[in-house]
C-alpha cells in the first residue's frame, strides 16, 4: 500500500463528498418506495447530457447539470403518465420511460461522438482516481475541481433537505396528510427527483453511473434498519455513506495485493460499494431490533417460553386426572405433544427446574408450588378462552382448543380477568373442566 | 502503479461531459465496418441507404445482416414471452436487477477459469458464472424483501448496484491479473450485436426456443402464478418452485442477451414488448403471443435500421423501436389504449348527461303548475324553457345547447314554435324510466338503509345510470311500492 498525500486524500475527501450528497437524498427514496427511480433517473440524465452538449457545443457544468435536471423531471413526468393514462403498473412505467431515454441518449452521443475524446471506462467505473489530478484554483489554494462542485451540491441537498424537512417528512410517510395539510406533495416529489438528478449528475463522474445508486440507497436503507427516527436514520446514513467512501478506498488498495499476487488495486468507486454492502450486511444480520439475529432470538425465545408454558400446563392437566399418575417423564412428552425438537424440550425443563418450577423425582419430574401457580394461570387462560369463543362467539366446543392453546402464551391477568367478567364468571369450560380460580384455591 | 498508467493514458484533464459521452463507445464498441464512418460532430448529414441496399438487409441477404437480425428477433421473442409473465406478476423490474447482478459472475468465473489454467474465456464458463450471480441476486432480494422491513423496491436497488459494484471491484482486479485473455470481457457486458457469430446465433436461438417451450408447457401453471399465487398456493402447486423456474427462465434470456445486446436492451426487451402488448388484449394467451410478435419486430426493425444507416447503434435502436410501437400501442391499443378508453369514456359521459337532461325536464313537468292538472299521463305535452332547463342543474349554456341539439338528433326532445322543448314519446318513456330508477334507489336508501330523505338525491344520482333491469327488480321487491307496475312514484324528498 502506498498513500499519496495529493492523491489519495483527495480521493476520500471527493468520495465522501459524494456519498454525503447521495446518502442525504436517499433516506426519503428509501422511505417513499422510489428507491428504483434512483436507478431509473441516474440512466435517463444521458440524454440530458447529449442534448446539452449538442445545443451549447461546450461541455460545461452549468449546461449539463440543466440538461440532467430536465431529463430527470422528464423521466418522472413520462413514468407518471405511462403509469396513469396508460395503466401501466409502475416498475414496468419506469422501465419503459428509462431505457428508451437511455438509448435515445446513447444514439445521439453516437452522433457526437467522433468529436469528442474518450475514456469508455469512466461512465461506469467512475474516476475518481482521477479526480485529484483535474485541479483548479479554488480560494487561492488548488484543490480538485470536482470538491467545489461536490461541496456545492451538497450544501444544497442539505440546505433544501433543512428547509422542507417536516414538509418531506410528512409527504414520505403519509401523502394524503401532507395534502391534508396543505403541502403540495407533488411539488416535494419534483423537488427531490431534481435533487436527484443533480446529484446523480455531479457525482455520476467520480464513482459512475450505476454505483451512484448503491451510494443513494444502501446507507439509507442500512440506516432504516436501525432506527425508527427520521433525523437518526439520516444520521446514520451519513455516518454509513461516509464510511463506505474512506473504507472503501482504503480496502481498495489494500484488499487485492492481500488475494492475489500481482495485482496491486482495484477499482476505488467499486470497493466502495462493496463496503457499503458489507456494512449494510452486517447490519441486516446484527440491528438490535429489526436484525436478522435478533430477530431469529425473540423467536426462538418465544418458542422456548411457549414450550416452559405448555410444560406446566401438560403436568397441571396430569395432576387434575382422577388417578394422577405421579412424576411424569416430561421431555418425551413435550417432543411428542408440541412436535418439537429433545434439545429445545430438554432446555425448557431445564430453564424451569432452575427457576424452581419443576422438581426432579426418582422417574420424571411434579410441579412445586411456584410452578403450580404458573400452570393454573395459564389453564384459567385457556379455560376462559374457550368459555368466551363458544358462549360470545357460537363457536362448537370441539373448535376452540386450538385456539385457546395459541391465546393463553399472550393473555395478561387483566384480560383474564376481563374474560371472566364477559363470560358470566363460569366455574367449568365448555368441556366441563373446573377452571381454576386464584380468589379462592381450592385447599 | 495504475493511476500513473492512467495520467499517461488520459493525459490530465478529465470532464464530466468526456465521461458522459463515453457512455456510446461502450455500448457501440465493437462498430461494424459497414458503420464506421470519419464525419465530424459538425456533420450532421445522414447517408440515407439506397433501395437495393434497403431490399437486401430487409430481406435478410447479407450473412453478417441474417446473423444479427434472425438473433436480435429470437431474443425479442423469448423475451417477449417471459416478460408477459414478469408484467404480470409485477416483477417487471427484475430483470434489471438480474441483468447488473450477473457482472460478477462473469469476472469470477473468469478468474476461477484462470486459476484453474485455462484461457479464462471459454463462454459456457463464463454464462454459468453470470447465471450462478443472478440467481444469488434473486435470492437475495427475495430473502430480504421476506425478512427485513426493506420494501421490494429497496431490496432491488441495493442488490442491482452492490452486486454491480462488486462486478466493477472484480473487473479491477482482473484488469491487473497476469495471466488469461481478458481482452473483450467488456463486449460480454456490453454486447456485440453488430459482430456476431453463427456460435452466438446457435446460443440465442436454443436458448430462445427452450424458453418458450418451457413457458408454453407450463403456461397453465404459470397463469395461475400470475393471477392467484394465494390460490395455487391452496391448491397445492409448488408456487415457489414455480417462481424459481420463471426466474431461472428470465436468468437464462437475461444471459444470453447481455452476451448478444447488451444490459440496457436485455431489461428493455423484457419490459417494453408485454407492456405495449397489454393494450391490444385482455387474454394471457393472445398477450403472450403479441408481445413475442412486438419483440421479435423490434429486433428486427431496430437491427435492419443499424445495419442500413450508419452510426447507429444496434441495442439502442432496437429499444427504441421497441419504444415507438410502445407508444403507439399505448395510443392505439383496442383493449385498453388511451384513445379506446377515451371514447368509452366519452360514450358514458355523454349517456349520462342525456339521462340527465331528461330526468331534469321529466321534473320540471311535474312541478309545472296546475294548467296540465288532470293530464298526469300527458305531462309530457308540457314544454320547459332553455332558462328553466338551465337552472334545474349545475351545467353552463354551452354544454346545455350542446346536449339538446344531441338529443333532439336522437328523437328524444323536440322544440316548440314558442323556443322551448317537450319530450316526445320516446324521450318521455326514457325520462319516465330513470327518474323511477332515481327515485327507487332514493327510497331504498331512505327506507332500508337510514339514510336522512335530504341526503339520497347525491347518490341516486349516481346509481341511476348503472342500474340494470335485475337490479330494478330487485329494487322494486324490496321498497314494496303501492302502485301500479312502471308507475313513476312521487319524489320521496319533495
Amino acid at each position: 500500500m502506498q498513500w499519496t498525500h495529493e492523491i489519495d486524500t483527495w480521493i476520500v475527501v471527493i468520495g465522501v463528498l459524494c456519498s454525503l450528497s447521495c446518502a442525504l437524498l436517499g433516506n426519503f427514496l428509501v422511505l417513499q418506495r422510489m428507491s428504483m427511480m434512483g436507478d431509473a433517473i441516474s440512466h435517463a440524465v444521458l440524454p440530458g447530457l447529449a442534448v446539452a452538449f449538442l445545443i451549447t457545443g461546450s461541455r460545461s457544468s452549468v449546461a449539463m447539470l440543466t440538461g440532467a435536471v430536465i431529463a430527470g423531471l422528464l423521466t418522472t413526468l413520462f413514468t407518471q403518465w405511462v403509469q396513469g393514462f396508460g395503466k401501466v403498473d409502475r416498475g414496468a412505467a419506469m422501465g419503459v420511460v428509462f431505457t428508451s431515454l437511455f438509448a435515445i441518449g446513447l444514439v445521439l452521443i453516437v452522433q457526437a461522438a467522433d468529436s469528442i475524446d474518450l475514456d469508455p471506462n469512466c461512465v461506469l467505473y467512475g474516476a475518481i482516481e482521477l479526480a485529484p489530478l483535474d485541479d483548479t484554483l479554488f480560494f487561492g489554494s488548488r484543490v480538485p475541481r470536482a470538491v467545489p462542485l461536490l461541496a456545492l451540491v451538497l450544501l444544497v441537498n442539505a440546505a433544501v433537505v433543512a428547509l422542507f424537512y417536516k414538509e418531506l417528512k410528512i409527504s414520505s410517510f403519509d401523502p394524503a396528510l401532507a395534502t391534508a395539510l396543505g403541502i403540495n406533495a407533488n411539488a416535494m416529489h419534483y423537488l427531490l427527483m431534481v435533487l436527484v438528478a443533480v446529484t446523480a449528475v455531479a457525482s455520476f463522474e467520480m464513482i459512475g453511473s450505476i454505483l451512484v445508486i448503491a451510494m443513494l440507497i444502501v446507507p439509507a436503507a442500512a440506516a432504516h434498519l436501525l432506527t425508527d427516527r427520521l433525523g437518526a436514520m439520516i444520521a446514520v446514513s451519513l455516518v454509513f455513506g461516509a464510511a463506505s467512501a474512506a473504507l472503501g478506498h482504503l480496502a481498495a488498495i489494500t484488499v487485492p495485493p492481500l488475494l492475489f499476487t500481482g495485482v496491486q488495486d482495484t477499482t476505488t468507486s467499486g470497493m466502495m460499494v462493496v463496503v457499503a454492502g458489507v456494512l449494510f450486511g452486517t447490519t441486516v444480520l446484527l440491528a438490535p431490533r429489526h436484525g436478522a439475529i435478533s430477530k431469529a432470538w425473540h423467536r426462538w425465545a418465544f418458542s422456548l417460553r411457549m414450550l416452559k408454558e405448555d410444560a406446566l400446563g401438560l403436568l397441571y392437566r396430569f395432576e387434575e386426572l382422577p388417578s394422577p399418575p405421579g412424576p411424569v417423564s416430561i421431555v418425551t412428552m413435550l417432543c411428542h405433544a408440541k412436535r418439537t425438537g429433545p434439545l429445545l424440550a430438554r432446555l425448557a425443563v431445564i430453564r424451569l427446574l432452575a427457576e424452581g418450577k419443576l422438581q426432579r423425582q426418582r422417574n420424571g419430574y411434579t410441579l412445586t408450588a411456584a410452578g403450580r401457580d404458573q400452570a393454573a394461570g395459564l389453564i384459567r387462560a385457556h379455560r376462559l378462552w374457550e368459555s368466551y369463543l363458544v358462549d360470545r362467539i357460537a363457536l362448537p366446543a370441539d373448535h376452540v382448543h386450538r385456539t385457546a392453546e395459541g391465546l393463553e402464551h399472550i393473555t395478561t391477568e387483566s384480560l383474564a380477568q376481563a374474560l371472566y367478567e364477559r363470560t358470566g364468571h363460569p366455574a367449568t369450560d365448555p368441556h366441563g373442566k373446573a377452571i381454576p380460580n386464584p380468589d379462592h384455591k381450592q385447599n | 502503479m495504475k493511476k500513473a498508467h492512467a495520467i499517461n493514458r488520459r493525459g490530465g484533464a478529465h470532464r464530466l461531459g468526456a465521461c458522459a459521452l463515453a457512455a456510446a463507445a461502450l455500448f457501440t464498441a465493437p462498430t461494424p465496418a459497414w458503420a464506421r464512418t470519419t464525419q465530424s460532430i459538425t456533420d450532421t448529414r445522414v447517408a440515407w441507404p439506397t433501395l437495393s441496399d434497403l431490399i437486401s438487409v430487409i430481406t435478410l441477404q447479407g450473412y453478417n445482416t441474417r446473423l444479427v437480425v434472425l438473433s436480435t428477433a429470437m431474443l425479442g421473442l423469448a423475451a417477449g414471452v417471459i416478460g408477459s409473465f414478469l408484467l404480470l406478476r409485477k416483477r417487471s423490474l427484475m430483470g434489471d436487477v438480474l441483468s447488473h447482478a450477473t457482472l460478477p459472475g462473469i469476472a469470477a468465473a473468469f478468474m476461477v477459469m484462470v486459476a484453474w489454467g485455462g484461457g479464462g474465456k471459454s463462454l459456457p464458463g463464463l454464462l454459468a458464472g453470470a447465471t450462478v450471480f443472478a440467481l444469488l441476486g434473486v435470492g437475495c432480494v427475495q430473502l430480504m424483501d421476506r425478512h427485513t422491513r426493506l420494501k421490494d423496491d429497496t431490496a432491488m436497488g441495493i442488490v442491482l448496484s452492490v452486486y454491480f459494484g462488486l462486478g466493477i471491484a472484480l473487473m479491477g482486479i482482473v484488469q491487473s491479473m497476469p495471466g488469461g485473455n481478458k481482452a473483450g470481457l467488456e463486449s460480454f457486458i456490453y454486447g456485440k450485436t453488430a459482430s456476431m457469430v453463427f456460435n452466438d446465433f446457435v446460443l440465442i436461438a436454443g436458448v430462445a426456443c427452450a424458453c418458450s417451450a418451457v413457458c408454453l408447457t407450463f403456461f397453465k401453471e404459470f397463469k395461475l402464478l400470475c393471477f392467484d399465487d394465494g390460490f395455487a398456493q391452496s391448491q397445492g402447486w409448488p408456487v415457489h418452485t414455480l417462481d424459481l423456474l420463471m426466474l431461472i427462465l428470465v436468468t437464462c434470456v437475461t444471459v444470453i442477451g447481455l452476451q448478444a445486446v447488451g444490459l440496457i436492451l436485455v431489461i428493455a426487451l423484457l419490459i417494453t414488448p408485454p407492456a405495449a402488448a397489454r393494450f391490444w388484449t385482455e387474454d394471457l394467451r393472445k398477450l403472450m403471443a403479441v408481445s413475442a410478435v412486438v419483440g421479435a419486430l423490434s429486433g428486427w426493425l431496430g437491427a435492419s435500421v443499424s445495419a442500413l444507416v450508419p452510426r447507429m447503434p444496434a441495442g439502442a435502436i432496437i429499444v427504441i423501436v421497441a419504444a415507438a410501437l410502445f407508444v403507439l400501442s399505448m395510443v392505439f391499443g383496442t383493449a385498453r389504449g388511451v384513445l379506446v378508453r377515451a371514447r368509452r369514456r366519452r360514450r358514458l359521459d355523454r349517456r349520462i348527461a342525456r339521462q340527465h337532461l331528461l330526468r331534469a325536464m321529466f321534473e320540471l313537468n311535474e312541478q309545472a303548475p296546475a294548467s296540465h292538472t288532470g293530464q298526469t299521463t300527458t305531462q309530457r305535452d308540457a314544454s320547459v324553457t332553455f332558462r328553466q332547463l338551465l337552472a334545474a342543474r349545475s351545467w353552463n349554456t354551452r354544454a346545455l345547447k350542446r346536449l339538446l341539439n344531441r338529443a333532439r338528433r336522437a328523437e328524444l326532445i323536440q322544440p316548440t314554435p314558442a323556443g322551448a322543448y317537450t319530450l316526445t314519446e320516446q324521450g318521455a318513456a326514457e325520462a319516465a324510466r330513470h327518474v323511477r330508477n332515481h327515485r327507487l334507489w332514493e327510497i331504498y336508501l331512505i327506507t332500508r338503509a337510514d339514510i336522512a330523505p335530504n341526503h339520497v338525491d347525491r347518490d341516486a344520482d349516481e346509481v341511476e345510470h348503472v342500474l340494470g333491469t335485475d337490479m330494478v327488480a330487485q329494487l322494486e321487491q324490496l321498497v314494496k311500492l303501492p302502485l301500479p307496475k312502471r308507475a313513476v312514484p312521487a319524489s320521496p324528498h319533495g
